[in-house]
């Protein structure tokens, strides 16, 4: 491959990456934007999706059928909804029994629960791993990675060229895209998101204009988690590996992600993601693989040091 | 009333503490009640570091794991004969402290601006930036590796020994003891007075005279150095850096766990803190596992059976109720007290 192709390629892969990334970004960014919470266990809830959708995928069987089958699109269409349901219901639970307690306590109190939750789900990804069931290596250790079958096929579709953009990647695409631009309807378009960015902006004022301000908090777990269960799902497919200790790793890139772009803005968290996704993929190829964290870590600090308001920060005042 | 309790825990502690060696000499075979203890101090003494950037100031740390690893990492550097400075225990002790201080002081510097959960998230990124570094800075730090041998200490001609482990444990305890009066009297000091203001409000402390610039950097200083002291004990107790995994998220968290627990703000409360998590992990879960052992129910197939494998859910959970239900901690500082309860009547401030 020339210079450039490998260049092509790292970009591919740093979209493809930055995309899902993005996706657990909207969650950080919807529930900071509406009640200034870095939610600490939505790395683990994404982590938590990957477990879910591997079940999915050992109680349908797809694991015994070749990659790209005709059953494998419905499988997948099938995880799309199970997951992104599972992970809301649980961010929805989190908020109802954990945070909603907390509003009228000091802003630290809300972080070191979700920091705890986030210790509760690791655990449970954990035990889940152990599980008796085929698709989690049977006699391996709980801890270990699981393989995640390879659902969708891996063909080039630029067909001899070197550079590779595969069915995978435009899969990223064709889901990723089209739910932020629904997403994106739904906060500016509809009554309910509305409610949401009155609610960010003033909570009592919007108490106070009749709208139900928990039920509506509730929603934005409920959306911000169901996205992370997208994002776990192609994830997996994309990726192919999960692992209990994965969701720390991408809920510190995914805030990253959401602060680089200014917390509490939609763009900001999409934007925020593809450049870390790119940032990581370029440093694998040009610097050194185990100077990625490092990179990202740095540029967390310096954004929050001395760019808080990030990058689309001007338009932090209208948030969710 | 309650102050009289607060003021005896620590000192009651640091007491009976003293005396657990002692019982064992009368309790010959019983197994070593102060080889389970150790890590306990150790622990200790990273939630006092925490205590005073946390409890007393407010100020959110999720990174205290990174100054433990710079104490373990300079004070192996220091005494580590493949390197040039071979220093003793007590001259490389000190240092360790000193260089833990300008760490403090150089993190704090650029962050203490930061509103309070972007400062913790910064925290968590140099704690993490911090383990990466060590682990492949391999030329310097020997990578996952470690650092080893190191030199057992030595004081007055008496060298240490791995296999005797009550003058470790008095060692550890004297430090121990040394850290509880000075965070006890830093506490009731001006400069104490001051962090807890911070803590309670800013903008009114700083209207009263207090320059919170200059007080939460005193305050990651003084914090790193204790969190660097409690590294550089446990790395001349391992004879080993340890290898930079040991310095992970988790530690900072379980040291957080210890000041939420035990109560914030206040000494006793950290040490009973220390006590009841690491205590957890170190004894009673062990005595489970051992007793679920014996009676063959842990099979090494179903992952459920093992009780470590429930132990961050437990961590978790702990942190998750005492917020929703104790937020003040198990034993609170008079001030958390009163404001986690703010309709029961609580004893006048005593001067």
């Amino acid at each position: 491959m020339s210079g450039s192709e490998i260049f092509l390629q790292q970009l591919i892969i740093g979209l493809s990456n930055g995309m899902i990334i993005a996706l657990i970004a909207l969650g950080y960014t919807m529930v900071y934007g509406i009640i200034e919470l870095i939610n600490f266990a939505h790395g683990d809830l994404f982590m938590l999706g990957s477990f879910a959708a591997l079940t999915v995928v050992g109680l349908l069987g797809l694991d015994h059928l070749a990659a790209g089958a005709p059953g494998m699109w419905s499988g997948l269409f099938l995880m799309l909804l199970i997951v992104p349901l599972f992970c809301g219901s649980l961010n929805w639970l989190a908020d109802r029994f954990a945070y909603r307690h907390l509003r009228d306590s000091t802003k630290l109190a809300p972080l070191v629960s979700a920091i705890g939750l986030s210790f509760v789900f690791m655990n449970i990804g954990l035990l889940w791993g152990g599980v008796p069931m085929n698709v989690f290596g049977l006699g391996r250790s709980a801890a270990s990675p699981k393989d995640f079958p390879a659902l969708v096929s891996n063909v080039n579709l630029l067909g001899q060229s070197a550079v590779e953009f595969t069915t995978k990647d435009l899969m990223v695409f064709v889901i990723t895209l089209p739910l932020m631009v629904l997403l994106t309807w739904f906060v500016k378009g509809t009554r309910a998101g509305k409610a949401m960015r009155a609610v960010a902006q003033d909570r009592v004022a919007a108490r106070l204009m009749g709208i139900p301000v928990d039920r509506v908090i509730g929603q934005t777990f409920l959306i911000g988690g169901a996205l992370a269960g997208v994002a776990s799902v192609v994830s997996s497919v994309y990726n192919n590996t999960i692992y209990f200790q994965m969701g720390y790793r991408a809920g510190v890139d995914a805030f990253t992600a959401a602060v680089f772009g200014g917390i509490g803005s939609l763009p900001g968290a999409v934007l925020g993601g593809l450049v870390i996704g790119l940032a990581r993929a370029m440093c694998d190829q040009y610097l050194e693989t185990r100077w990625t964290n490092v990179l990202v870590f740095t540029v967390l600090i310096l954004v929050l040091v001395f760019r808080p308001q990030g990058l689309l920060g001007a338009r932090a005042k209208e948030k969710v | 009333m309650a102050a009289p309790r607060r003021i005896l825990f620590h000192w009651s502690f640091l007491l009976v503490a003293a005396l657990i060696p002692l019982i064992e000499l009368v309790l010959p075979g019983h197994p070593h009640v102060g080889d389970l203890l150790r890590p306990i101090f150790i622990m200790a003494m990273l939630g006092l570091g925490l205590n005073i950037l946390t409890g007393f100031t407010g100020q959110l740390n999720l990174g205290v794991a990174a100054f433990m690893a710079v104490g373990a990492y300079t004070y192996a550097i220091l005494t580590c004969d493949i390197y040039p400075f071979r220093l003793g225990f007590w001259s490389a002790t000190a240092l360790t402290v000193l260089v833990g201080l300008t760490v403090g002081l150089f993190l704090g510097l650029p962050t203490i601006r930061l509103r309070g959960d972007y400062l913790a998230i910064v925290t968590l990124g140099f704690g993490e930036i911090v383990e990466d570094v060590l682990k492949n800075l391999d030329s310097i730090t020997k990578g996952t590796q470690g650092i080893n041998p190191l030199p057992s200490p030595s004081w007055f001609g008496y060298h240490f020994r791995a296999e005797t482990y009550q003058p470790w444990y008095y060692l550890f305890l004297g430090f121990l003891a040394v850290l509880v009066l000075l965070n006890r009297n830093l506490q009731r000091s001006r400069v104490g007075r001051a962090w807890i203001s911070i803590r309670e409000d800013e903008l009114a402390s700083s209207c009263m005279g207090v320059n919170p610039m200059k007080m939460k950097l005193l305050a990651f200083a003084l914090g790193a150095a204790q969190c660097s002291l409690a590294g550089a004990l446990w790395a001349s107790y391992l004879g080993s850096s340890g290898e930079p995994g040991n310095y992970d998220f988790q530690v900072s968290i379980i040291a957080l766990c210890i000041v939420i627990v035990g109560g914030m703000g206040n000494v006793g409360g950290v040490l009973l803190g220390a006590l009841v998590i690491m205590g957890f992990n170190s004894i009673v879960l062990e005595t489970v596992t051992n007793f679920l052992k014996a009676h063959q129910l842990i099979s090494s197939s179903n992952v459920f059976t093992a009780p470590g494998n429930w132990k961050y859910m437990l961590y978790g959970l702990a942190l998750i109720l005492m917020m929703r239900f104790r937020p003040e901690g198990l034993l609170p500082s008079r001030q958390f007290k009163a404001e986690a309860h703010p309709d029961e009547p609580h004893s006048p401030p005593t001067a």
